[in-house]
């Protein structure tokens, strides 16, 4: 408010810029207020937190204070173990989610390209889809044990569905009029799936594709309670064992930044490969 | 319909044959969708060269006929129908792909290098070299249907199958698609076949006029009237009339302005 006032009575005689001016400023103002409220209440929230904490309201037991979460942060971040166990984490959504995608991708390539790949495929597949796959977790260490393997293939399992849903919803929702405009000037088979039916189930497969992040990073999660020796689940589990609360809310809010950075990539290859959508065009 | 878009990509016939010949030969053409005979044993020859509308009420059947000769329905084993190669076709809807620059859409399925000179060629010759990479989603009606027509000459057709290519289209858009279709058939020379239910529009750019009912040729009128053609040329009402009388539409004013000039 200070600054509105000082910018009018420096300028004393612009008769035009005091009547516009100010209007713009004030807007700006209101805005950057609004901003501010939404963030001063989360402020005054994590205050309340702080002095509760101060004030043995709340044990560290139960939940550290956030001036000791960031410290932790902090350490673990100097200390090179954050990053360690990122890396981990990362590398084992990485593995599964190409895995899965790659799967998905391949098994709804051939259920949509053909009525026999459909036969063939879509029925165990939306029989597969329909259990939970998180409840195979005990199967998965029967079968691969405790190592890598069962993390690595949960997550690949969690991304597969929604990719082979979606893409194979998406080639069959091709418009046949353009398959049938291909077809008059000269595409064959190979040519239609190239430049008709790929990048017209592309929408709905990046649709999938964040499906598919969201669903990796909650495998990843119930993953690596499964005796990891590394990785943010292990950074929590390990921390759960000395009772530091702090260190569990700092894996905690690794596991929420991965998922809106994983969020926001999948927008910004939206963006870049759906640059055709007159939405984005005009927008 | 949708599930037929993956599935079963391509079914070409094999009564349809691509010959050497400019012209078009069909004989013995019966094509039925369950009870209903869409073609009755149509026989149509188009000569090298000229430009044909074809005329008929709605489920006349002449989409049909389009479609069997661009190659898109299946001829029957009993039909002879042969046409010359390349042929190309512009469809009511421009049918771009919207996830290609209009340039490339222009280029779809060429063969051989330079392919974007030759789009680049086309498109200029239909006004449209200033949109080349623009996406098709940011073009309007008529720029649309313009890069499908430039789509369609890029590969110098023998063959030019139009399916009501200006039906969209606002009036003054079609009018100047009517000047731009006339002078590139005329600076190209395709056998042209220009399927419409507009009989202004048969009458100011064909040679010939076919009437199609029931599945027959009901009428086959020359038009020979010089280019360019006005509508305010008596000639041209004549024919007006005629034709709207094949098709049984009832042109009172059209009728007696004939009975004026006659």
């Amino acid at each position: 408010m200070s600054s509105t006032s000082t910018e009018l009575s420096w300028r004393p005689n612009g008769l035009a810029g005091a009547r516009f001016a100010p209007r713009a400023r004030l807007v700006a103002l209101a805005r950057s207020m609004a901003g501010a409220r939404r963030f001063a209440s989360t402020l005054v929230l994590i205050l309340a937190w702080q002095s509760a904490s101060m004030a043995g309201l709340i044990s560290a037991r139960t939940l550290a204070a956030p001036s000791t979460i960031l410290a932790s942060a902090w350490a673990l971040i100097v200390t090179g173990d954050l990053p360690y166990q990122l890396i981990v984490s990362l590398g084992r959504v990485a593995a599964g989610l190409a895995i899965g995608v790659t799967a998905g991708g391949l098994l709804a390539i051939v259920s949509g390209l053909s009525r026999r790949g459909e036969e063939i495929v879509d029925a165990p597949m939306q029989m597969l889809r329909t259990l939970p796959f998180l409840a195979l977790v005990p199967l998965f260490i029967l079968w691969f044990g405790i190592g890598e393997t069962p993390k690595i293939g949960l997550v690949g399992l969690g991304s597969a569905f929604p990719i082979y849903l979606t893409l194979f919803a998406g080639i069959r929702g091709v418009d046949p009029k353009l398959m049938e405009a291909g077809r008059v000037f000269g595409l064959d088979r190979r040519g239609l799936i190239r430049n008709v039916v790929l990048p017209g189930a592309l929408p709905s497969a990046l649709v999938g594709l964040r499906y598919a992040l969201g669903s990796a990073w909650l495998s990843l999660v119930v993953a690596e309670q499964i005796n990891a020796t590394a990785g943010i689940g292990y950074l929590i589990n390990d921390a759960r064992d000395f009772l530091r609360t702090d260190v569990i809310v700092v894996g905690l809010l690794v596991y929420a930044l991965l998922g809106l950075g994983a969020d926001a990539l999948v927008r910004l290859v939206e963006r870049r490969a759906l640059a055709w959508r007159p939405t984005l065009v005009r927008g | 319909m949708a599930a037929d878009a993956g599935a079963g990509l391509i079914a070409m016939s094999q009564a349809r044959v691509a010959t050497d010949a400019s012209g078009v030969q069909v004989r013995h053409l019966t094509r039925r969708f369950g009870d209903v005979t869409v073609l009755q044993n149509l026989d149509i020859a188009l000569a090298p060269g000229s430009f044909t509308a074809l005329l008929g009420r709605s489920g006349s059947g002449k989409t049909t006929l389009l479609r069997t000769l661009a190659g898109l329905d299946p001829a029957p084993e009993a039909a002879i129908v042969e046409v010359p190669h390349p042929t190309a076709v512009v469809f009511q809807e421009p049918r771009l792909l919207p996830w290609q620059s209009v340039w490339r859409n222009v280029a779809l399925g060429l063969g051989g290098g330079g392919t974007r000179e030759r789009a680049e060629g086309a498109l200029r010759e239909v006004g449209l070299a200033h949109r080349l990479d623009a996406w098709p989603g940011t073009l309007s009606g008529g720029e649309a249907q313009r890069a499908a027509l430039a789509r369609a000459l890029v590969r110098s057709p023998r063959l030019l199958l139009l399916d009501e290519p200006f039906a969209a289209l606002d009036a003054l858009t079609r009018i100047r698609m009517h000047g731009l279709i006339n002078e590139l058939w005329r600076a190209h020379a395709p056998t042209t076949l220009l399927v419409t239910h507009d009989v202004d529009e048969a009458v100011l750019l064909a040679d010939r006029a076919l009437v199609l009912d029931g599945g027959r040729i009901a009428a086959d009128v020359p038009i020979d009237l010089p280019r360019p053609r006005r509508h305010a040329d008596p000639r041209f009402a004549a024919l007006r009339a005629r034709l709207l009388g094949e098709l049984g539409v009832a042109a009172p004013d059209a009728s007696a302005e004939l009975e004026l000039h006659a």
